[in-house]
């Protein structure tokens, strides 16, 4: 009996040391919270400099002063683009994460409808400076309308036409074009000799969401009704996923190789005057890293189909970084302290001018005039004509379903393929049913 | 007397328990005897098998429930709440005239070809390379070690490297068919459209192949040299020799083999991810991406899962007849 006994208490001393490190390696793994002599937080920030490490440069002083101000301790993780969502989405579901998390701002609705986060309602939205404290746009931007922001917005961007000045200059364009067709004739002028009109990401998700989005509201359409339910198969989302794949297809303005770019390959096109015109959001570091001259381009706003942009006729999407607070917070305070200390008028003005977006902070603006041209019709087109995407919960699954439709019909038009009416609505209607899952 | 007494007598030093009563040889007390004799190592053995049970069947029958639950992004912050789903999720992916269920099945088409294909070219040139490589000859050694780098190298870097060759405008295969050799006409495009599908197999061929060469290399180190000779003396040719010696006595190693790459190939999740991002061009969607796409990226771990299943019960039924039927054929042999 007594080596039964033994070999029992021996195996159940086993599986407890087993758990207790199991145990042990959670507590460590998780947020860091509940330190009771000083406050830590944690905070995941996107990554918004050319590497992680210039992220790190850029933050690391600013959570000093924070700790000087406060006292309290920020643990600044930067993660790549690449794995934050699905980071945001493993913390949801183990409810071990950050304390403070930064998110693509297209992302709010889908991650407001997992409950992960702190609603920015009354009480929540004053300790950061409540409403009026943010830019309206960006606002638009912050999850489902009717329900309290799931973040806040924390640096901005829209997009804008980029394009070659020696370029125009040498094929005799006087001006940047401002609807669709001047683009398209610009473009011809420009596509000779191994050159093309337009450099295009032709294999990026989010690219090619963004420029439909906005081709399809320029004609009155819309990819979601009003209830939430997807409507791909309109006339006008038709019509304008068409419109984009034919600068490749039919107008040949585009290099067929740039159907399979997805890594920036065709900012370092335009860069290097492989292509006179180029559709971005905040372009310049980027393109200075990539070696051209702030004098060597000219910024325009994007062109539309007819009509000057208005918030009726966008010309871009909101785009921009939120930051949010994770209802699993143990330190939800601080955490609100910490996103009002980031998005205050210093901090913003700081921030934003390292990183070259815009900030979202209306006192912020006024406070740091636009600093070049490139600025100016960024800042203008955020606050006169950009529209945020889709506020639904499956936004994020509709950037999916319809930029990989958008890239297959890239693919189409590179190998030669003629994209028509039907083609591509045959593609959006097998996007649209995958979104009944 | 003195001697039946002793046998009665507890041996020294032995539990007093064991020599107690008349020993009733009844079934409970013969299983408690036997643990007694030979149970203490398995009860040390406890801990492991449960802990493997944790890491591994947990996980499993999780994966299981969840493909009965509506699990969306509305529930993975509290996902025992989700809503139960019963059959709904594989009457999802297996209706094939439904997009979800057809695309689930092209991609399984995809993956099967893409499968067959790469395991029997990396079997075909792993096996030629090891027959060719069986004489000694000069820098055997050093070929041998360079036939094995793509399998030592790490997955990741060499399939970017790869990556970068299928390029259109500067890759070195473009450059090399087209303008080099001017084999093609205009480049060609390898990382969209059809070519993506042999994009995919070239570099799954390239990696498996040197595990292919390594396990018949090693297969072919039991084979006694003096059936060769015998077999020369009898006037057999190097083609007789490989069919009626050599690949009968690689039967057992080919058998788990072509297994482990079947299973490794069909479930190779890094190779295409690496190459084409977590949105691959419908000619090399495989199920190992698709399966990640309808978790991951459209949030709905309950079809994932479903899908999942399905696959696991696929390779199961795969892996059973695989080797019921190699095994017969061996026995009767």
């Amino acid at each position: 009996m007594r080596i039964i006994r033994v070999s029992a208490v021996a195996a159940a001393a086993a599986a407890v040391l087993a758990l207790a490190a199991c145990g042990g390696g959670t507590a460590t793994g998780g947020s860091g919270g509940g330190n009771t002599k000083s406050t830590t937080l944690t905070y995941w920030a996107s990554n918004q400099g050319a590497t992680l490490q210039t992220d790190y440069s850029v933050l690391n002083p600013q959570l000093a002063k924070f700790k000087q101000q406060t006292g309290i301790t920020v643990k600044v993780q930067v993660i790549g683009w690449a794995d934050l969502l699905n980071r945001i989405l493993a913390a949801t579901t183990s409810g071990q994460g950050p304390d403070v998390v930064n998110i693509g701002n297209t992302w709010s609705a889908s991650l407001q409808a997992t409950g992960a986060f702190l609603p920015f309602n009354g009480s929540n939205f004053a300790q950061v400076g409540g409403e009026s404290k943010f830019l309206t746009s960006a606002v638009g931007s912050t999850g489902a309308a009717g329900q309290p922001p799931a973040a806040v917005p924390i640096y901005s961007l829209a997009y804008a036409l980029y394009y070659n000045k020696a370029m125009f200059a040498a094929a005799g364009i006087a001006s940047p074009p401002a609807t669709w067709s001047d683009l398209v004739a610009d473009g011809k002028k420009l596509t000779h000799g191994g050159n093309y009109g337009l450099a295009v990401e032709g294999a990026s998700i989010p690219e090619n969401i963004h420029n439909v989005f906005i081709l399809s509201k320029q004609m009155g359409g819309s990819f979601f009704d009003s209830a939430g339910n997807p409507t791909f198969t309109t006339p006008q989302n038709v019509a304008a996923v068409q419109q984009w794949v034919n600068f490749m297809a039919t107008d040949h303005i585009v290099n067929p190789g740039d159907a399979q770019y997805d890594q920036n390959q065709s900012l370092s096109d335009f860069a290097k005057g492989k292509a006179g015109m180029l559709l971005w959001q905040a372009a310049g570091t980027a393109l200075k890293a990539d070696g051209m001259a702030a004098g060597a381009y000219g910024v325009a706003p994007v062109p539309v189909e007819s009509g000057t942009p208005s918030s009726s006729n966008p010309d871009s999407m909101v785009a921009g970084i939120n930051m949010a607070v994770f209802k699993d917070s143990k330190n939800q305070a601080a955490a609100l302290k910490f996103v009002n200390f980031m998005t205050s008028q210093s901090e913003s003005v700081k921030l934003n001018g390292e990183y070259g977006s815009i900030p979202p902070i209306t006192s912020a603006l006024t406070a740091s005039p636009a600093a070049n041209q490139e600025q100016t019709v960024l800042r203008n087109v955020l606050s006169t004509s950009a529209v945020a995407m889709p506020q639904v919960p499956k936004e994020s699954q509709f950037e999916t379903v319809v930029g990989t439709a958008v890239k297959n019909l890239f693919a189409d038009a590179a190998s030669g393929k003629p994209v028509s009416a039907a083609t591509v609505k045959a593609q959006l209607s097998s996007a649209q049913q995958q979104m009944q899952g | 007397m003195t001697v039946s007494l002793r046998r009665d007598a507890p041996p020294a030093g032995s539990d007093a328990g064991r020599g107690r009563g008349p020993a009733p040889r009844s079934r409970s007390g013969r299983l408690l005897q036997r643990i007694r004799k030979g149970g203490l190592p398995y009860l040390f053995l406890l801990p492991a098998l449960l802990l493997e049970l944790l890491v591994h069947f947990v996980p499993m029958i999780f994966g299981i429930l969840i493909s009965f639950k509506q699990l969306t992004l509305f529930f993975i912050r509290n996902w025992t709440g989700a809503p139960w789903a019963g059959l709904g999720n594989y009457r999802l992916v297996v209706d094939v005239h439904g997009a979800i269920g057809s695309a689930l099945l092209h991609s399984f088409v995809v993956t099967c070809a893409f499968t067959v294909l790469a395991v029997g070219l990396s079997w075909l040139f792993g096996t030629v390379a090891a027959i060719l490589t069986q004489d000694s000859f000069r820098g055997r050694g050093a070929l041998r070690t360079i036939f094995l780098t793509p399998f030592a190298l790490p997955v990741y870097a060499s399939v970017i490297i790869w990556a970068f060759m299928f390029q259109y405008n500067n890759g070195l295969v473009n450059e090399l068919l087209h303008n080099v050799l001017g084999i093609t006409s205009r480049p060609s495009f390898w990382l969209i459209g059809h070519n993506s599908f042999f994009a995919l197999v070239i570099i799954s061929i390239w990696r498996n192949w040197p595990f292919a060469f390594l396990c018949v290399m090693a297969g072919l180190q039991g084979i006694p040299r003096d059936l060769y000779e015998a077999s020369a003396i009898d006037g057999a040719g190097i083609w007789q020799q490989i069919r009626r010696i050599t690949m009968p006595s690689l039967r057992a190693v080919n058998q788990v083999l072509v297994l482990v790459l079947f299973l490794w190939t069909f479930n190779d999740f890094t190779t295409p991810f690496v190459l084409f991002g977590a949105s691959a061009p419908s000619p090399a969607d495989v199920v190992s991406i698709h399966i990640y796409n309808a978790s991951f990226i459209n949030w709905n771990f309950g079809e994932g899962s479903a899908m999942s299943v399905l696959m696991l019960i696929f390779l199961l039924l795969v892996t059973a007849v695989y080797l019921l039927g190699t095994s017969r054929r061996r026995n009767n042999a």
